[in-house]
Order: structure tokens, then C-alpha cells, then sequence
């Protein structure tokens, strides 16, 4: 039986963790390389790091870190941030990312996801979709939430299944940083309609929202940054608590 | 020792050469390359393989005499080849992704879309399965039954004759995950991101 998936996410800027694991007593509690380790070595089921670096000049640091990682941990590692063109999706992919994720640049040029699912395959084309509520319907944001695209998400990820995606990624906006749990309304109704697995994200807080991701939200796969950094809780606890709630995982 | 991981452009091989780097350390030496004559002294050979099953097999025939040196290694020398997602793939007579595509026909059969019964299984098949061993295989040693396995696609491999199946998973019907005829061994899985168990794959395949 294919099991659900925990994600953990680490921000990464110029290169550096910018909230992380500060429970454990890490050499450098700021390389993500470390951090990604510690996941992976407790059974996180993918890593994902989002590359917030804003200078352009800074931007290869992240090319240097999946490359250090990838030599690291053998579990895949999706990068986003900032991922513009296939260049930028070629050169990930050489430094040993196995899926890139593609938000604003999806957006502003659809092209850029059916080019490179045809060059690289479906199979490490991730998109992030930035959904905000409105009314009776969820808008795009991009630009990390600021610019709102006016596009209706359901309709967008319809279309960015068909462009061949591999997977979405989805955040609520209203949601993220809020810690009260995922939009599972907004999960539930992109993942009934598309065939490909949807990825949650945005607002947990606890364990019991992860459960939701999965069972109320429809998602394949649930995300999270915030509880896994500080000691909140383990990816082996998050496991364990889904897996006691009738959840499959690996364990 | 020398195992070549066959480097023909079929997309992101760089976990496949950093698993096999990392499990080879200094006693093995690991080739990354398409050179004909490299692949033919290789004591062992990795056929990695992503994108689609027609992407892949182009890009094989693209590269003059690689498709021959291949068969001159497994096939006639019979020395030890893994294929890894569609490089197991490419040992069927025929895929049908995209368009109907003339494989290496090593392994009699063909590659097809996974049935999703409507919708009632999302596709691509991604994440962590089970893996259910149905035959002694070499590249299973010290690998539990039920042991999970990540995995990434929507084709799946169905060979004529089921004694070469040396494992199945179950998702919408029991896919082939695992196979093994003679010298050639292939998993529908990814051992380079399967973490520990994946990496203990890879031992045993440079061990046999």
C-alpha cells in the first residue's frame, strides 16, 4: 500500500537555515546539510528546502547546498525558490535535486512546465500553487504572496496537471505562519479534481492538523516547517501519531 | 572492480551516481560515461532511466553502437546489468508512453499505463510502497519482505513470463517492481533514494 508522506520544509537564504532545528546539538546549526541529515535520518519521507535568497548575487549558494545534501541523504530532495527557467531546473537537477518546484514562473510563462516535463520528465516537475480565499474561490498569488494573479486555483491546477505537472504543492496564504491548521476546503477541492498527487502546506501547528491534510484535505503528502524545527516534535512523532490514527506510513 | 553507470542524457542521474558513490567508497570504481569501449571492460553495468520510456530509448539510439555494446555485455557476455525505472523499462519488446516505442526486448513483455480505475488512483505512483518478494533474488539479500521502496511513475512493466518477477507492489493491480533473468536485474523502485535499505540494494548488486 503506497503510504502518505511527511515533508519536512527548511527555508533556506544565501545558504544558510534560517529557522531550524535548534534542539540537538549540531556542529553548525545553520548548514542545511545538517539539518536535512537529521531529518532524513529520522524518517522524513522527502526533504524540501525553499531557496528565499532575495540578491540575484547570492543566488548560486543554494546550487552548492543540494549538492552537498544530495551526497548526504538518499531520500529525495525537492528545491524551490526562484526557479525561473529550465536552465535554473537543469542546473538543480545536476547538483542532485530529484524534483524542482516552480511557483511564480508557472504563472507568468505555463510554457515553462510543459517544456521542462517533456525534457525531464514529469516525474521531478513540482508546481507550487499560492492560493488565497476569495469570496467563494481561491486566487494565485505569486511573487511569495504578494501579487495577487486573479486566477482561480481550481482552474489553474487543472491546467498545470495538463501542462504536466507531477505534482502540486499546495499553500493556503490566509493560512501559513498561522499555525491553525491547513485550508483543508482548499486542499480537498483541488485534489478531487486532479489525477496527480497534491502536496499540502500552510498552518500546522500540531499533529492533529497533519492528520486533517491527509484525511480531510485529500493530500498525498503533508508538509510542514515550524513543528519539526524548535523540538516541537519529531518526524518520528508526527509517524507515530498518524499511524495510531489509521493513517498509512513508513515507518 | 568497475561499474559504469550508463551516462546516455536520459535525464537526472546525479542521486544514481551519488548512491553508488557513497555505497562503493574506495573498493569500487564507478564510471560515468557512454564510451563503448568503458562499458564493454565494465565488470558491471547501471542502465538508469527517467522520463519517458519513448525519451529514453531515443536517447539510447542516439548514441552510435550503445544499444549493441549493451547487448554484447549482457546478453552475450552475460555480466551484470541493473536498470533502474525505465531502464528496467527499456527490457521490454514494447512501451506504449506517448507512442509505441520498440524496446531492447530483453525480457519479453510490454511497458503500459498503470490502470487508475478511473481515477480512483493518482498518477504518477510517488512515495514510499511496499515491496512484496516473490523470488529469491540477489539483489534482495539481507532485505526484508514488506521493506519500503520509493517510487515515481506511471508505466509499469509487464513481463510474459512471471518467473522473472522477483517482486511486486501493490497499487491499483500487483505492479512488477523487481525482476531478474540470468545477469539482468531491474527495479520499477529507486534504490538511490530508497535510503538505507535502497543503499543496501546497490551494495548487493556491486556484490554479486
Amino acid at each position: 500500500m503506497l503510504k502518505n508522506r511527511i515533508i519536512p520544509c527548511l527555508d533556506v537564504k544565501n545558504g544558510r537555515v534560517v529557522k531550524g532545528i535548534n534542539f540537538v546539538d549540531l556542529k553548525d546549526a545553520g548548514d542545511p546539510v545538517e539539518q536535512a541529515k537529521i531529518y532524513s535520518d529520522g524518517g522524513a519521507d522527502e526533504i524540501c528546502f525553499l531557496d528565499i535568497t532575495a540578491s540575484n548575487e547570492n543566488r548560486d549558494t543554494i546550487y552548492d547546498v543540494v549538492e552537498r545534501t544530495s551526497k548526504k541523504c538518499f531520500v529525495p530532495l525537492t528545491v524551490g525558490g526562484g526557479v525561473r527557467s529550465i536552465d535554473d531546473i537543469n542546473k538543480l537537477l545536476n547538483c542532485g535535486a530529484d524534483k524542482v518546484s516552480i511557483n511564480t514562473a508557472a504563472v507568468e510563462n505555463p510554457k515553462v512546465v510543459l517544456e521542462s516535463s517533456k525534457k525531464f520528465g514529469s516525474q521531478c516537475i513540482v508546481v507550487a500553487i499560492d492560493a488565497k480565499k476569495n469570496g467563494d474561490k481561491w486566487e494565485i498569488f505569486t511573487h511569495g504572496g504578494r501579487n495577487n494573479s486573479g486566477l482561480d486555483a481550481l482552474e489553474y491546477a487543472k491546467k498545470m496537471e495538463d501542462s504536466g505537472a507531477g505534482e502540486l504543492l499546495v499553500t493556503s496564504m490566509d493560512r501559513d505562519g498561522t499555525q491553525i491548521g491547513y485550508d483543508v476546503e482548499l486542499m480537498n477541492n483541488i485534489s478531487s479534481n486532479v489525477n496527480i498527487p497534491l502536496i499540502a502546506s500552510g498552518g500546522v501547528g500540531n499533529l492533529d492538523h497533519l492528520v486533517d491534510g491527509i484525511k480531510l484535505g485529500n493530500a498525498s503528502a503533508v508538509l510542514a516547517a515550524s513543528i519539526f524545527h524548535y523540538g516541537k516534535h519529531s518526524v518520528k512523532e508526527a509517524k507515530e501519531y498518524l499511524d495510531s490514527k489509521g493513517i498509512p506510513v513508513r515507518i | 572492480m568497475k561499474v559504469t553507470i550508463v551516462d546516455y542524457n536520459s535525464g537526472n542521474i546525479s542521486s544514481v551516481i551519488n548512491s553508488f558513490k557513497e555505497v562503493a567508497k574506495d573498493k569500487v570504481n564507478i564510471e560515468v560515461t557512454a564510451d563503448l569501449n568503458k562499458i564493454k571492460s565494465s565488470d558491471k553495468v547501471v542502465l538508469p532511466g527517467q522520463g519517458s520510456f519513448k525519451s529514453c530509448v531515443e536517447a539510447l539510439n542516439k548514441i552510435n553502437g550503445l544499444t549493441e555494446a549493451l547487448n554484447e555485455f549482457a546478453i552475450n557476455n552475460k555480466k551484470p546489468l541493473l536498470g533502474i525505472c525505465v531502464g528496467l523499462q527499456m527490457f521490454a519488446d514494447i512501451g506504449y508512453e506517448e507512442t509505441e516505442t520498440k524496446g531492447l526486448g530483453w525480457i519479453s513483455g510490454k511497458v503500459s499505463k498503470i490502470d487508475n480505475q478511473n481515477g480512483k488512483y493518482k498518477l504518477p505512483h510517488i512515495g514510499w510502497n511496499q515491496i512484496n518478494i516473490v523470488k529469491k533474488s540477489k539483489v534482495f539479500e539481507n532485505i526484508e519482505n514488506n521493506s519500503h521502496m520509493y517510487f515515481v511513475h506511471s508505466y509499469e512493466f509487464l513481463p510474459n513470463d512471471k518467473n522473472v518477477i522477483s517482486a511486486t507492489t501493490d497499487y491499483s493491480t500487483n505492479i512488477v517492481c523487481s525482476v531478474e533473468k540470468e545477469n539482468i536485474f531491474g527495479t520499477q523502485f529507486h534504490p538511490e533514494k530508497s535510503d538505507k535499505l535502497g543503499l543496501k540494494i546497490i551494495d548487493n548488486f556491486i556484490n554479486i
